[in-house]
């Protein structure tokens, strides 16, 4: 395969996951906007672009923070290169150049997103909450193409940049709630403290799984041994890192080399395993998350080099 | 003459590179008037040359080298026998009819000024003259025309472009005289090579650069504007082309970004000396 | 109106709504299938072509960055005997270009002989003199040749055009046909249509027969990129041939040897099928500000490492100035008449010639030398008097940029139009491709439509479109299940594909 397809192909995953997320986040945030008396919904847009890293691109454009601003510059401005739009536009483009290596459903549903978000144009949060029902639809139509993808080269660089991606997000999004999660002082139980862990799970679709899983009201340290350490929730750190190294596995087996990211990947998954929720809260949870977004971007790094992306 | 001829190139960058790749045209063939001795390519560091004939009839190298490099330093020293011919080409390697050189490139491309001052020049010797009288009333009058001014130097600068300015360096006029020979309807090309400088100079910041027109029943004579004389024994014919693009010394791809500066260093000199020292 | 007098390949005498003799069914099915219906099953064919993304891009017009080619529901049909005169006339056609090609680099006899004035050629920048005396293997340059034919009448086929660069629409010839084997089912049970999908491994074939190296060789095909207005094209080919689509960063040359960066390393490249313009090819030897181009590429080519499809310098074959001595060359080569004839041209660096166009203004087709896509031309019967005017002054400052054509009466297809089912004027580009085997001409190409009533222009920039070329197989006999003799004619139930698909003729 060429370096430059695979290159394609990893993006691709990468950015559809960021536009998903994306659009998973604006729904909580509306979610719990509309939950919340000001100033916690206020601060809850704030939250939102902390993020998706996109604070200081906001800033930078001289707007006001007000919910509709925020949420017209994660979905559709042209100027945050994290937007929705931006996200599908680069997803479309690498499809294009790639296009014999996606197997046509998957090209057709990036296609699809791409042209429903070109049409879109800011409205009101009801406007929001539609372009974003319509996204997660394409996106689940994006991953049903993929599973029933050839499970070749191809499928597996998609895999892969949607799992860093996944780890990225997962993470930042419970850094930057992280005081939320702390298990301190009195608030702990009262309303606004529950809608925060409440949009968090929903961010992650995790809602539903937590109540399976604990039984319980979203405690703090649940919620986040729950996005870090539970293999079973897709989207937990453990979770993505099992899928990194399942992933890089199976390339190495086509091609018959591994290298330096195959041991990376296995370093961090063996290390996740083994830690514990009350280990990690003891260290500092913010310290931890820190460490690990680096070792991600550390990972995504070493993929580009052992698979000569440059 | 035998001269003796070292041109040093060398190039640095401001990041290492990935990988360079020049095709270089700097080995001059025997002719008539033209006797190549001697003729090396020195490379200061690993690298490969493929060497071939081009469809021009020039000696050309493509060569090849795998980074990370900063800098590298081609040399090419060589002795020459010449004898002087008055300018006239004889039995060189032509593989192309002269009417190839009738065509125009973006670098000698003619424009109202160029065509208007070829046509007064060619008209006012003797009513017209044959076609060499022609190439010579040129050839003198480009360096009337123009001033010599090493302080512009720009290798992707067109010939309508350098009349406009009224100064440039010996490409610049040689690309003034083809676009004005090619108005006048005969064949011209451009030459890069060296000179041997009778006043002494013998170190140059740059090699030389002059034309050839094509006048039916002689043949391709060199025309050196800069000078306003036929090339005779103090020059080395090294390249020809259409214009200074297909016979510049250097054409280059780097992969690694950054800043290239270059520096040229060539000295032509009477072997003699050398042999004797 | 379609030009008075024009011939309807369908109908006969235009204006006429029967059949002529071979095409009574289709006439019938034109005639009793309702208007409505041909809408829809139009609209499903758009619907499909743009969903799969088969889409061109018009240079210049930022709203209709990627629009479709409409396409036309009623096919264009030949029959056997059409089809053998044509493809005959295409092979001899095929083999004076390169044999011309492989003279112009090498010998240049032809213009020894006086055959070709030497100036249109050597002073023509389509002519590359680097490239003096690098001979392709097998002497072939130009592997694929677009040939545009136009007909007047029921036997009176010309060629109006020769593309020998990197000729495009292929992908049209095979969209098309599955879209109508989708949507009219029908009429392929009434006519024994000869199959094109064999294009892809025929082309791939010639591209491996061309190849310097014989042991597996790698053949990929550069594409400018996805922006460019022929990507859907590049990468269906790339796709349906299973060669890789690669890109002027995929490749490098090291020691005169082409690479292609993989996930693995770097793989060596034998054939490069290249969709990008000579000039764009090598920054290092034609243009130096081109960033499509792969650095060193004509290196590998001059050393013989690399087979380029087409060979660079293959446009002087195509060049409409040289198009007027094609009967010439033909003949020069071959030894025998062109059986394909030129459309009558005048060339305006003739005086005489120019005198003539500048009087006829009005009733020529006038045309840029080195122009192409419908630019640069003047339908003198359909144009302004200001447009002629522009012509005219253009012609007399530069009268050697131009040829003039007589305005042919060219035939007609019925086509879907907003009130019904009319006549509009067709062209017709078949591919020939020419590998180490001889010349081999798929049986069909690509039908290009005016959709304008009474327009000339065909080409897809212009508000052209595109129908499916059907090449009906010879009447043949085959041996049934019983061992009973059958004489199928074109008009009968198929019964089997017992054709071979290709015309594979040897080359001399």
């Amino acid at each position: 395969m060429l370096a430059r397809t695979a290159a394609s192909l990893y993006w691709i995953g990468r950015y559809v996951e960021r536009a998903e997320f994306t659009s998973r986040l604006l729904e909580a945030t509306i979610r719990f906007d509309a939950l919340s008396s000001r100033p916690a919904g206020e601060a809850a847009w704030d939250s939102a672009l902390a993020v998706a890293a996109a604070d200081q691109g906001f800033d930078a454009t001289g707007a006001a923070r007000t919910p509709a601003n925020v949420s017209r510059y994660l979905t559709l401005d042209p100027a945050n290169p994290g937007s929705i739009r931006a996200c599908l536009d680069a997803a479309r483009s690498n499809s294009k150049s790639v296009r014999t290596a996606l197997s046509r459903d998957a090209w057709e549903a990036i296609n699809r997103a791409w042209l429903g978000i070109r049409q879109a144009t800011s409205g009101g949060n009801y406007a929001t909450l539609a372009l974003v029902e319509t996204l997660r639809a394409e996106a689940r139509g994006f991953e049903g193409a993929l599973h029933r993808m050839l499970r070749n080269e191809a499928y597996f660089f998609l895999g892969l940049g949607a799992a860093i991606e996944r780890a990225d997000n997962t993470a930042r999004l419970i850094d930057v709630k992280y005081h939320l999660l702390l298990p301190a002082g009195e608030e702990v139980g009262g309303a606004v403290d529950r809608d925060q862990w409440t949009t968090i799970l929903h961010t992650v679709s995790a809602n539903t799984a937590y109540r399976w899983l604990y039984r319980d009201q979203p405690k703090p340290w649940r919620v986040a041994d729950l996005l870090i350490l539970r293999r079973e929730m897709p989207r937990s750190l453990l979770a993505s890192a099992d899928e990194v190294v399942g992933l890089l596995t199976a390339l190495a087996k086509l091609r018959g080399l591994q290298g330096e990211a195959d041991r990376a990947a296995r370093t961090r998954q063996a290390t996740l395993a083994n830690s514990t929720i009350n280990a990690i809260f003891a260290g500092g949870l913010h310290e931890w998350l820190g460490c690990y977004i680096v070792e991600n971007a550390r990972i995504d790094q070493l993929v580009s080099t052992q698979f000569r992306f440059a | 003459m035998r001269l003796n001829i070292l041109h040093r190139t060398s190039y640095a960058y401001s990041q290492p590179q990935a990988r360079l790749m020049q095709l270089l045209r700097m080995t001059p063939s025997s002719h008539i008037g033209q006797h190549v001795v001697d003729w090396r390519i020195d490379i200061d560091r690993d690298a490969r040359l493929r060497y071939r004939r081009d469809g021009f009839g020039n000696e050309t190298a493509m060569l090849y080298v795998e980074g990370p490099v900063d800098r590298i330093t081609l040399t090419v020293a060589g002795e020459v026998l010449t004898e002087d011919t008055a300018g006239i080409v004889q039995a060189a390697n032509e593989p192309l009819p002269p009417l190839v050189y009738l065509r125009a490139t973006p670098l000698t491309e003619h424009d109202d000024a160029i065509a208007t001052f070829a046509r007064d020049v060619a008209g006012s010797g003797a009513d017209g003259g044959s076609p060499l009288d022609r190439a010579h009333a040129l050839n003198r009058a480009i360096g009337q025309q123009m001033r010599f001014d090493t302080g512009t130097m720009n290798v992707e600068r067109s010939a309508a472009a350098a009349f406009g300015a009224g100064h440039g360096v010996c490409q610049d006029m040689a690309h003034v005289f083809i676009a004005g020979a090619r108005v006048l309807g005969l064949p011209a090309r451009y030459v890069s090579g060296h000179l041997f400088r009778r006043d002494g100079a013998s170190d140059q910041p740059a090699a030389h650069a002059w034309a050839e027109a094509h006048v039916d029943g002689i043949g391709w004579i060199g025309f050196d504007p800069a000078n306003a004389i036929c090339p005779d024994d103090a020059y080395v014919r090294v390249a020809v082309g259409l214009d200074y693009r297909e016979a510049a010394p250097v054409s280059g791809a780097r992969t690694g970004g950054g800043v290239e500066t270059l520096d040229v260093g060539v000295r032509v000199g009477l072997s003699q000396s050398q042999s004797q020292g | 109106m379609p030009r008075s007098g024009a011939f309807d390949e369908i109908w006969g005498a235009s204006g006429s709504r029967e059949g002529r003799a071979e095409f009574q069914h289709l006439a019938d099915w034109i005639r009793d299938t309702d208007t409505a219906e041909f809408d829809r099953r139009q609209a499903a064919a758009e619907a499909a072509f743009r969903q799969l993304g088969i889409t061109f891009a018009v240079y210049g017009q930022e709203e209709a960055a990627e629009r479709i080619i409409p396409f036309d529901i009623v096919p264009r049909v030949f029959t056997a005997p059409e089809w053998e005169q044509l493809s005959t006339g295409l092979v001899q056609r095929v083999e004076a270009i390169n044999a011309f090609l492989d003279d112009l680099y090498g010998a240049q006899r032809i213009l020894k002989d006086g055959i070709v004035p030497a100036e249109l050629v050597l002073a023509n920048p389509q002519f590359r003199p680097l490239l003096m005396g690098a001979r392709p293997p097998h002497g072939i340059y130009a592997h694929i040749c677009g040939i545009d034919l136009v007909r007047t009448g029921p036997t009176d086929f010309f060629v109006l055009e020769d593309n020998a660069r990197t000729p495009s629409g292929v992908s049209y010839m095979l969209e098309n046909r599955e879209a109508m084997l989708r949507l009219c089912p029908e009429l392929f049970q009434v006519y024994d249509v000869l199959p094109v999908d064999t294009y892809p491994d025929r082309l791939r074939e010639t591209l491996q027969s061309v190849s310097p190296r014989s042991d597996h060789p790698v053949c990929v095909l550069l594409t400018p990129g996805h922006f460019n207005s022929a990507f859907y094209e590049h990468s269906f080919l790339a796709d349906s041939m299973g060669i890789e689509l690669v890109e002027a960063a995929d490749l490098e040359v090291d020691d005169d040897i082409v690479w292609m960066r993989t996930i693995d390393g770097r793989v060596r490249v034998d054939v490069v099928y290249r969709r990008i313009d000579d000039d764009y090819l090598d920054p290092l030897f034609f243009r130096p500000d081109s960033m499509l181009g792969v650095p060193g590429l004509l290196a590998a080519y001059l050393a013989g490492n690399v087979t380029l499809v087409n060979a660079p310098g293959t446009g002087i074959a195509d060049d409409k100035a040289i198009y007027s001595y094609m009967p010439e060359i033909v003949r020069y080569y071959s030894g025998g008449d062109a059986k394909l004839p030129n459309v009558e041209t005048y060339r305006c660096r003739e005086p005489q010639a120019l005198q003539y166009t500048l009087d006829n203004l009005d009733q020529l087709v006038v045309k840029l030398v080195d122009g192409s896509g419908g630019y640069g031309m003047l339908v003198g019967p359909t144009a302004s008097r200001a447009e002629i005017e522009a012509f005219r002054a253009a012609l007399i400052a530069e009268p050697h940029r131009y040829i003039a054509q007589p305005t042919l009466a060219l035939s007609t297809v019925p086509t879907l139009v907003k009130d019904g089912i009319a006549p509009r004027h067709v062209d017709f580009r078949p591919f020939c491709l020419s590998g180490a085997d001889g010349v081999s001409i798929v049986p069909g190409g690509l039908t290009r439509v005016a959709l304008k009533e009474g327009s000339l222009v065909v080409n897809s920039s212009q508000g052209g479109g595109t129908k499916d070329s059907l090449i009906l197989a010879p009447a043949r006999q085959t041996i049934d299940p019983d061992g009973m003799h059958q004489t199928l004619g074109t008009m009968s139930q198929t019964m089997g594909r017992g054709m071979k698909p290709m015309q594979s003729m040897g080359r001399r």
